[in-house]
């Protein structure tokens, strides 16, 4: 059997600029004012003088190696900044790395979002040639296809609306369903499950899994270990721009969750990034009196996540939300700030945090991850933080721990009237 | 069976099959100038009457201003008809000009999602505003039939400068566009420059009420080439044609062209990362 994708010695380098004050982007105006002011500092002869910019390199990928079999299916995990995305972007070409080469055989398709190049004004029909054409269709492709698009996406009759009319679940339904009728020989997804709803999951879920068994090579990134676990056969962990473990998928996704939860961070902070215009800075967690947590909480015991995030820019009817995972990463709690009204939102531009509240006694014993995004309608995610924390609940007492079940709400019981016959 | 095809990825590497590819894409450059066709006469509810008023009302104010005003010379032709034929090319190279230099930036999103040769992205811009040229070709031949002004057979080579505008607008707009990804205030250049085009171009006026001396140096703004061989095919020998200026002109043109390509290429690399 020969290899599908091989990655050999794969880097990538970034240029962080830093600079003091400044938006993300370089302006032809700095960049003259810089020269014209070094060049006075020249003139009067101070030297060089201290660069207000500094450049700093990042390897978002470190040498990595791998190869995949024809027909393997292998899913990609790691925390946020691993390397994950960038190594899909090498492999999708739509950056190129700085050392190292893949190879590649066969026609590849990578859906890196969902809908990409999907125009608000045009419609359904339109659309769907539009990203067909994007996704690397061709015309006659996508009209041989398009009655099986339009059924896998139940909106038929909605296929002359402007998709700005479309709710937010029709969009990506419709979306996904141009992606799950390519037929690539190579087939590169990145965390586009994690949208829509549980039954669509589930049947994009199977789509990916034909696309399997018909012999595709699949290359799946994604936070859901379930997800991963249904699909792959193999999985790689990345860490810090290199291959931390590389084998079947159980022995890596329990890995990849003993990491996270060993780290036991209280907060979670993040290098702002320039070029995200709203990014979420950092998460932490406290307990609900504002005490620090050291190892695991009572069942009792209430616990405060903190969202912090930065908007360059103000975002209208902007909103966080807070996610709470079990290990296997199916969702416990999914919290929105929108949820009651004059909670926070995330309107104003500048540095701006919310503070969530989980009661007690509500989640089982147990370990759970969080995970913060904030987002704006109608488009939704702007930034996430995905498996940002860790926590493990415990039951002092021990007298209900070992039951299923995540709620471990008391319930009351009352005795009805006994009637007797 | 389908044949396997092998694609290397390497440093440098994107230049080998970068030709073939754009041909592969072009299907996906049809898409897009079709997309923002549609997109463009969707959003504006005076979609298409846009294209229409604009070239019709600066030709009004031209005519006013340089015809009855200053009373330049309009060689024996009904001064708005010399005017609108050289509003034609200048409209066409102005509207491509701005839409090719914001096209990467209105398309980040695609660019940092999905691989394609990006030549496509400023490509499809431009035969967008090809659009409006067919539109303004219209009413320019509404206006001759009011004047009762026929062109001769010369009319026939007009596609040749059409070309030519094509090239120069294409070429200027490649040097924007990847400009425009690595500094964003370049996009308040194009504005400045096309309206300051606008002046020093024979647009309102006939390029003969340049002194002789001067003539061929005129020539070094390509657009006074195209301009006046826009009038040339469309009004005949009335507006004779310096042939070494046109030279002069085209070679501009290419030299434009073929940097912007380069330039273009060699920036392309990073689009993905900058953007």
């Amino acid at each position: 059997m020969t290899s599908a994708i091989s990655v050999d010695n794969l880097a990538k380098k970034y240029l962080l600029t830093h600079q003091a004050g400044q938006g993300s982007y370089l302006a032809l105006r700095d960049v003259l004012a810089e020269g014209v002011k070094s060049f006075g500092r020249r003139v009067i002869g101070k030297g060089s003088g201290d660069r207000s910019r500094s450049m700093e390199e990042f390897w978002a990928l470190k040498g990595v190696s791998f190869e995949v079999k024809q027909g393997e299916r292998v899913g990609i995990i790691g925390r946020n900044g691993a390397g994950k995305s960038t190594l899909l972007k090498i492999i999708s070409r739509i950056t190129e790395p700085t050392t190292g080469s893949v190879r590649l055989r066969g026609r590849v398709a990578s859906l890196l979002e969902v809908g990409t190049g999907f125009h608000p004004e045009l419609t359904g029909r339109e659309n769907i040639y539009l990203n067909g054409a994007i996704l690397g269709m061709g015309r006659g492709e996508i009209r041989r296809k398009f009655d099986e698009i339009v059924d896998f996406a139940e909106t038929e009759r909605f296929l002359d609306t402007p998709v700005k009319r479309y709710s937010s679940g029709m969009y990506v339904r419709l979306a996904f369903a141009v992606a799950a009728h390519l037929e690539p020989e190579i087939l590169v997804v990145d965390e586009v499950l994690a949208v829509g709803d549980a039954q669509f999951q589930q049947k994009c879920l199977g789509k990916m899994e034909q696309a399997g068994k018909e012999g595709r090579t699949v290359l799946f990134v994604s936070h859901q270990m379930g997800a991963i676990s249904r699909l792959c056969g193999r999985a790689i962990l990345l860490g810090e721009g290199a291959i931390a473990v590389d084998g079947d998928v159980e022995s890596v996704t329990k890995a990849y969750l003993d990491a996270a939860l060993s780290a036991g961070a209280t907060s979670a902070e993040r290098c702002p990034d320039p070029d995200k215009p709203h990014q979420i800075t950092g998460v932490s967690i406290c307990k609900g009196d504002g005490t620090a947590i050291s190892g695991p909480v009572g069942v009792d015991e209430q616990l405060a996540v903190q969202v912090r995030c930065r908007l360059q820019t103000p975002l209208p009817g902007g909103y966080a939300v807070l996610a709470v995972k079990d290990l296997k990463g199916e969702y416990v709690l999914f919290s929105d700030s929108r949820d009651h009204d004059g909670s926070a939102t995330y309107a104003g531009a500048g540095e701006i945090s919310a503070t969530v509240t989980i009661p007690a006694p509500l989640l089982a014993p147990g370990r759970y991850s969080i995970s913060a995004y904030i987002g704006r309608p109608p488009t939704g995610t702007v930034d996430a933080c995905i498996d940002a924390l860790t926590f493990e609940v415990e039951d002092l007492h021990g007298v209900r721990s070992s039951r299923p079940g995540h709620i471990y709400l008391p319930l009351q019981w009352q005795q009805d009237a006994p009637s007797w016959r | 069976m389908n044949e396997q095809r092998e694609i290397v990825i390497r440093p440098g590497m994107g230049e080998l099959n970068y030709w073939r590819d754009l041909w592969r894409y072009r299907e996906l450059f049809l898409f897009l100038a079709w997309r923002d066709i549609l997109v463009r006469y969707k959003q504006t509810a005076i979609g298409i009457a846009w294209s229409v008023i604009r070239p019709l009302a600066t030709m009004l104010v031209f005519t006013v201003v340089f015809g009855k005003l200053a009373k330049l010379p309009s060689n024996g032709v009904p001064y708005p008809v010399m005017v609108y034929a050289a509003m034609l090319p200048w409209q066409f190279f102005a509207n491509s000009l701005a839409e090719c230099a914001s096209s990467l930036i209105d398309n980040a999103n695609l660019l940092t999602k999905v691989y394609f040769p990006r030549l496509i992205v400023p490509a499809g811009a431009v035969a967008v505003s090809l659009v409006d040229f067919a539109i303004s070709c219209a009413i320019l031949a509404g206006i001759m039939a009011w004047y009762r002004f026929v062109p001769d057979l010369r009319i026939l080579l007009l596609p040749l400068f059409l070309l030519m505008a094509l090239a120069a607008s294409f070429g200027m707009g490649l040097w924007f566009a990847a400009l425009n990804v690595k500094y964003r205030d370049f996009r308040y250049v194009v504005p400045f420059l096309v309206q300051f085009g606008l002046y020093i171009s024979p647009v309102g006026f006939s390029s003969s009420i340049v002194p002789e001396k001067w003539r061929l140096a005129y020539f070094l703004n390509p657009m006074v080439g195209v301009i006046d061989g826009f009038r040339w095919a469309i009004l005949g020998d009335r507006f004779p044609v310096q042939w070494s200026g046109l030279m002069l002109s085209g070679l501009l043109v290419l030299a434009i062209l073929a940097g912007g390509v380069l330039y273009f290429r060699r920036m392309e690399r990073t689009f993905a990362d900058v953007v």
